[in-house]
């Protein structure tokens, strides 16, 4: 799960972190009455959850409350990546006189969390990853032991070489990695973490990102979600335990298992045909999911024929039968379906389908070639 | 022979009382694999079917010697009873659910090996050596006792892949799944390696996914370290950028992890990728060089 800006930014505040000053506009009104409190020179950026607002035109100074008025009324205009800008944040002003970069994830490949930090922030960190790598000094930490402090003394005196500047940045990796922790986080990054007096850092920006499997433990966190995130099927999906991504194609797909349902988006795309989702049902052998499912993907006009996949394991044909039986008695399907079903109680699975006149495949390719032709 | 489990497998089931839990210890029976019992702390002195029921993974232990724990227990948990298993020293822990956050599982990764034993998941199906021992959830009746290893971090994709080995004569020595989350406890490096060494395995199908980087290391080991012959799977060569495809490893993040950069990887170690999982046999037999299928399941006992 992600979350804006200013809301990474309330978390680090909660932490002891050192903030730039700002406040969440929603309308250009409320920018101006923002900076006009402030008094002096504001920023206004775009709270959007994608990255590359300020490419987009997501990241304007204003010297007054007219100014900001403006200003912020063309930031909400915007729509970066495809989605609409719908807040903005106002921040004071303040110098940068130097930027840095700090930055908590999980490498999957050593299985540590790696605390990254850089002299050269303010720019984009995968342009640097990529480019200049040796700028980005990594520390590898055992989760068992954390972060020890002579290893961020280390480090923190190689970037920030000033003592009082890397007391204060080896402090603020500490509290990033505690909350990093705490709430089961993907990613804490501070980009830029400036230095705006000759004593003081300051977090300019926050991005924080939340493992979703952590989110249980976290109310507080799981109230942050933005429902624009995900849309308005995804977000159905996902409160029914259905794992569902939206696509362009015309295809509606419904498999069983993450990898099968990405196997057979990619079957369909090499036999020349264009899925238009995503859709997961899980392992459980609850009809109902299934009805759930159909609903979801019929309620997309884009899609012209459905294919249901099903490799029985935990599940049971027999249930998904029934199901689809189920979703064809309560719903009005206007689009052919090809079914393939094999596994755990196929043969009764097949006869209840075949039954109520519905023609079962047993071969993968065979399916989707037919589901291909008929779109 | 095989890998990680055989007849001489004794396993415990942690959460035997669960729905799931209580289902795949009967079917695990049934299949032949010898269930020593299970555990669900407060159930102490109950049964499942024939299964004696213990209050810990230590009471267990004394009753039982098992060598083997599978964990069917919700993600709230999982992480104490992955240790809890560690703590009592079982060498092989499988765990099958789903959901476990990462951060904990990068704790449990590094807790198992201090302890000295190995675990397998989470978000896996298991592992099966046909005929001999099933220590998961998978379908039993698609497989069949041969000479193929199959590593995936998938269930339902391997099940494929597995029925149309099956539907060739192709069968198996042993199936491991090993998770689809971004942290697990045994990766593919460790299982090509016990492969390597397995006089029963001839050939291994690797079955990959988008996210990490996994696979591109497994080429790598590959081309440096085996002998034996490789062919692969990868899912997701569809698959937009920064979605989560279902598994939590599963998704391409910074223009990492994709389709992609695996199957040009694993080219390169001169490891053939089929496009669809009917062409895996094909490719198995052009790599063993033979006409046949018979020898592939003749040297089993």
């Amino acid at each position: 799960m992600k979350i804006h800006e200013y809301q990474g930014l309330a978390l680090f505040s909660g932490y002891g972190i050192r903030t730039s000053i700002c406040e969440l506009a929603k309308t250009p009104q409320e920018a101006a009455a923002i900076t006009a409190k402030f008094g002096g020179k504001v920023v206004i950026k775009a709270q959007v959850l994608v990255g590359g607002r300020g490419k987009a035109g997501g990241v304007k100074v204003a010297s007054s409350p007219q100014e900001a008025e403006a200003r912020a009324k063309e930031i909400l205009a915007l729509k970066i990546q495809d989605l609409p800008v719908e807040k903005v944040l106002v921040a004071k002003a303040v110098n940068l006189l130097q930027e840095f970069y700090m930055g908590i994830a999980v490498d999957r490949a050593m299985k540590k969390v790696v605390i990254m930090v850089s002299a050269a922030g303010g720019v984009d960190i995968e342009d640097l990853a990529k480019n200049t790598p040796e700028k980005i000094l990594k520390l590898y930490v055992n989760p068992l032991a954390g972060p020890s402090d002579s290893e961020l003394d280390k480090i923190t005196a190689r970037v920030f070489v000033d003592p009082v500047l890397a007391a204060q940045a080896a402090d603020t990796i500490k509290k990033m990695y505690r909350l990093f922790i705490e709430k089961d986080c993907s990613l804490v990054e501070i980009n830029p973490y400036a230095k705006t007096a000759a004593d003081t850092l300051t977090a300019i920006d926050a991005k924080v990102n939340f493992d979703d499997n952590g989110l249980f433990k976290h109310p507080d966190i799981e109230q942050l979600r933005n429902p624009e995130e995900l849309t308005a099927e995804e977000v159905r999906a996902r409160e029914a335990g259905l794992s569902f991504v939206n696509l362009d194609g015309n295809i509606g797909c419904i498999v069983n298992g993450a990898g099968l349902a990405m196997a057979t988006m990619d079957v369909i795309k090499l036999f020349g045909g264009n899925p238009a989702n995503f859709l997961d049902v899980g392992g459980s052998s609850n009809p109902g999911k299934m009805v759930l499912a159909l609903e979801i993907i019929t309620a997309n006009k884009n899609v012209k024929a459905i294919l249901i996949n099903i490799f029985g394991g935990i599940t049971r044909c027999d249930d998904v039968a029934n199901g689809i039986l189920m979703a064809t008695a309560k719903l009005d399907i206007k689009v052919p379906m090809v079914i393939r079903l094999v596994g755990t109680k196929e043969p009764e699975g097949r006869e209840i389908l075949v039954k109520a006149g519905h023609v079962v495949a047993d071969d993968l390719e065979a399916a989707v070639k037919k589901v291909v032709g008929l779109v | 022979m095989s890998i990680l489990v055989d007849k001489n497998t004794k396993v415990l089931v942690q959460g035997i009382t669960g729905r799931d839990g209580s289902f795949h210890a009967q079917a695990m029976q049934e299949y032949g694999t010898n269930v020593a019992g299970g555990v669900t702390p407060g159930k102490g002195g109950q049964k499942v079917g024939t299964l004696p029921v213990f209050n810990s993974v230590k009471d267990a232990m004394a009753e039982t010697q098992a060598n083997c724990s599978i964990i069917y227990v919700p993600a709230k948990f999982s992480s104490a009873a992955i240790k809890e298993a560690a703590d009592n020293k079982i060498p092989l822990i499988i765990c099958i659910t789903e959901g476990v956050p990462v951060n904990e599982m990068l704790e449990n990764y590094y807790y198992v090996q201090d302890k000295g034993v190995r675990l397998i998941g989470p978000n896996c199906p298991g592992l099966i050596s046909p005929g001999k021992c099933k220590v998961g959830i998978m379908p039993a009746r698609i497989h069949l006792p041969g000479n193929i290893g199959v590593i995936s971090r998938s269930g339902t994709l391997t099940y494929e892949l597995v029925y149309n080995l099956t539907n060739s004569k192709m069968g198996q020595s042993t199936c491991v799944g090993i998770g689809g989350d971004a942290v697990v406890g045994t990766g593919y490096i460790d299982l090509l390696g016990m492969f390597e060494k397995d006089p029963d395995t001839h050939a291994i199908v690797l079955i990959g996914e988008i996210g990490g980087e996994e696979e591109e290391r497994a080429a790598e080991y590959i081309k440096g370290h085996m002998t034996k012959p490789v062919v692969s799977f990868i899912s997701g060569r569809s698959a937009p950028a920064d979605k989560k495809m279902g598994h939590a490893g599963a998704i391409i993040s910074q223009g990492r992890g994709t389709a992609k950069a695996k199957i040009e990887a694993l080219n390169k170690a001169n490891i053939p990728v089929a496009d669809c999982p009917s062409q895996i046999p094909k490719l198995l037999k052009e790599k063993l060089k033979i006409t046949g299928s018979d020898h592939l399941i003749s040297a089993r006992e």
